[in-house]
């Protein structure tokens, strides 16, 4: 994406001097008249890769089990079914179909546990990196945009939180708000912040100097409008790779936390925390631990192939190797 | 090179700066402060709590308060355990060790088994091999690794019972302990089975806690080799008519090197953070599952002690792994 014609930035440069109409609106115009649209062309990369279908795939499936879960669970997550305690898988021998995946200590569904935990995973996730994206484009623009004292201030108060052990980071944060599935995504949000300051920062760094900043800046326009209408989409790329690669980071550390006690609190059926609950049983029930371990790999996996391949698919300088 | 060293030095006195503060504000930001928590259900009366904030230090403005707090982290008083009363520096000193063997041994295990398998990936570039790297350490890295140790648990040790469930060696050794490294001791004390027990115990751990910076490592040198195989010098090399081997040890790899390096500097951080789920789940007395108990048990001093002394290190380390760096690579010495 930064890696323009340098047509395509007089366009746009034009567009803005002509309508004022900021730098968003002034790439849509753009994208329109060069043939092979730049829709088509991403996707074309994109879609090379078969890792990153697969990944794409999985995140629509899970984005599905989450906003259907009401409808798809075959149970209610918290019904517990006195008499089927620990009941195994279907295809073991004392196994029954009317529980796929058997049944937790006190007799509820794993699998329709499983599936109202994808929801909460995939809403933890939501959350937190739309929180951290949110504030660290933001100060990222201003740290890059003003540079001088602003910069210093923020850049370095970001160092002290990557100097910090991510987990350890959100136990800090955990352990002023209290322990509980809103702080956690708190606790996230602050963790991921830095690596979307610096990026934004990085990128506003490289975007403020192109051209179609400084004609946009002498057509008037403001610091507000050249910060979030005209550099901010063109820096968009590295953002979005981030914020995918972010939901990842986001569901392994809300599980770890819920895991340690520290998240999403019981009879929640958060995944970490249900894999925690069932520790005691792991000898006699090893399904109990196996399957939400499971989810948690499979969604953090499709996560990840999918933000590698939107990341070779929007920066060309990788895309050759 | 002495101005170079002085100012990365320099460069990290403000996030020392910050560290003392975000850990100062811990204690701060917490509800209710340390009289109220003494004080517990009952509630205390005014005079008594004001007599109390007043011993503490506590009615005195912020700044005074946070520079006495940072007077005592440089005298190396980080306060005491609310549960044991022990020094939370003597109690970080004992256990660190612990967490030392086994980070070091992760890491280990993950560069012994990472560079070949990253290095075996680009030479035999989308083969069957290649796939088969990429897709596990993909794998690896997407890992919850609480999960993992558990299902290496179930495995190796409830299901073939080779290795032990957890802690750090077998209760019927008792050995002196001088370093506070297992290994080591029990070598020193001469006692073979002691040792063993003491290996047996690290194993699953190791590997619990290695995979992640494994995957890391495995795709960093991947990619970065490569990089370097295309260069022209490689090309030169082979049309030397070296053999292929010594192409890729000698002259590739070496280059190849460089970035990996500081990527396996990187995982310090990793490490240490892992190190508390790998920690929690084998009982291994490191400082992870120290810090897990202080923040459950809400033991405040041993938390804020806690993340300043593991994050100082992580700077004093990262620092260290910058300037080999520099050393390896010239260019960055002068930047």
């Amino acid at each position: 994406m930064r890696n323009r014609t340098a047509d395509e930035t007089q366009f746009m440069a034009e567009g803005d001097i002509a309508s004022l109409d900021g730098g968003a609106a002034a790439i849509a115009h753009a994208e329109e008249p060069s043939p092979p649209s730049r829709m088509r062309e991403f996707w074309r990369a994109y879609a090379q890769n078969r890792g990153a279908l697969i990944g794409l795939c999985l995140v629509a499936l899970l984005i599905l089990l989450a906003l259907g879960a009401d409808f798809i669970a075959p149970d209610p997550p918290n019904e517990q079914y006195r008499t089927f305690t620990l009941a195994p898988p279907a295809w073991h021998a004392d196994g029954t179909s009317r529980f796929l995946l058997g049944t937790d200590p006190v007799g509820r569904d794993i699998l329709s546990r499983l599936i109202h935990g994808t929801r909460l995973s995939l809403l933890i996730g939501t959350i937190s990196v739309a929180i951290s994206l949110t504030l660290g484009a933001i100060l990222g623009l201003v740290a890059g945009y003003f540079r001088g004292i602003v910069d210093t201030t923020i850049m370095r108060l970001m160092d002290v939180m990557l100097a910090l052990p991510s987990l350890l980071l959100a136990i800090a944060v955990v352990a002023i708000l209290g322990p509980g599935l809103v702080n956690a995504m708190y606790a996230i949000a602050i963790v991921l912040l830095p690596h979307y300051v610096r990026l934004a920062r990085a990128a506003v760094i490289a975007e403020a100097r192109r051209e179609y900043v400084t004609s946009s800046r002498i057509a008037g326009a403001g610091a507000l409008r050249l910060m979030f209408a005209t550099i901010l989409p063109n820096c968009a790329a590295p953002l979005i790779v981030q914020a995918t690669l972010g939901f990842s980071n986001a569901i392994l550390d809300a599980a770890a936390l819920g895991f340690l006690g520290l998240g999403a609190q019981p009879p929640t059926p958060e995944w970490g925390s249900m894999l925690a609950s069932a520790l005691e049983f792991i000898q006699r029930a090893p399904w109990v631990v196996t399957f939400p371990g499971l989810a948690i790999l499979i969604t953090v996996l499709a996560f990840n192939l999918t933000g590698d391949g939107l990341r070779d698919a929007l920066d060309p300088k990788l895309r050759r190797s | 090179m002495f101005g170079f060293v002085l100012r990365r030095v320099a460069l990290i006195v403000p996030t020392f700066v910050g560290v003392t503060l975000l850990a100062f504000a811990l204690i701060h930001l917490i509800p209710g402060d340390p009289v109220e928590n003494l004080s517990g259900e009952r509630g205390m009366d005014p005079e008594r709590r004001a007599r109390l904030l007043h011993e503490f230090g506590l009615d005195r403005p912020l700044a005074v308060q946070y520079a006495s707090y940072v007077g005592q982290v440089l005298r190396g008083d980080l306060g005491s355990s609310l549960t044991t009363h022990e020094s939370v520096a003597r109690e970080f000193a004992t256990l660190f060790p612990a967490t030392v063997e086994l980070a070091f041994f992760a890491l280990l295990f993950a560069v012994v088994v990472g560079l070949p398998a990253g290095i075996l990936a680009a030479v035999k570039r989308n083969t069957a091999a290649d796939y088969t790297v990429m897709g596990l350490s993909l794998t690896g890295y997407s890992m919850p690794i609480f999960w993992w140790a558990l299902l290496l648990i179930l495995f190796f040790s409830v299901q073939l019972g080779w290795t032990p469930v957890s802690g750090r060696i077998a209760v019927q050794y008792d050995v002196p302990m001088t370093t506070g490294f297992m290994l080591i001791d029990t070598l020193r004390a001469g006692d073979m089975a002691a040792f063993r027990s003491a290996l047996s115990h690290l194993i699953l751990p190791t590997i619990a806690l290695g995979t992640i910076p494994l995957a890391v490592i495995a795709r960093m040198t991947r990619s970065s080799m490569l990089e370097v195989l295309r260069e022209d010098y490689v090309r030169a090399a082979r049309a030397k008519g070296l053999p292929r081997w010594r192409v890729i040890v000698v002259h590739a790899l070496r280059n190849a090197l460089i970035p990996v390096i500081t990527v396996v500097g990187l995982q310090v951080g990793l490490l240490l953070s892992g190190a508390i789920l790998t920690e929690t789940i084998f009982s291994w007395p490191g400082v992870g599952n120290w810090l897990i108990h202080g923040v459950q048990s809400r033991d405040y001093p041993v938390v804020q002690g806690g993340i300043l002394l593991i994050a100082a290190i992580v700077i004093t380390v990262n620092l260290i792994v910058d300037m080999l760096y520099g050393v390896i690579n010239p260019r960055i010495r002068h930047a």
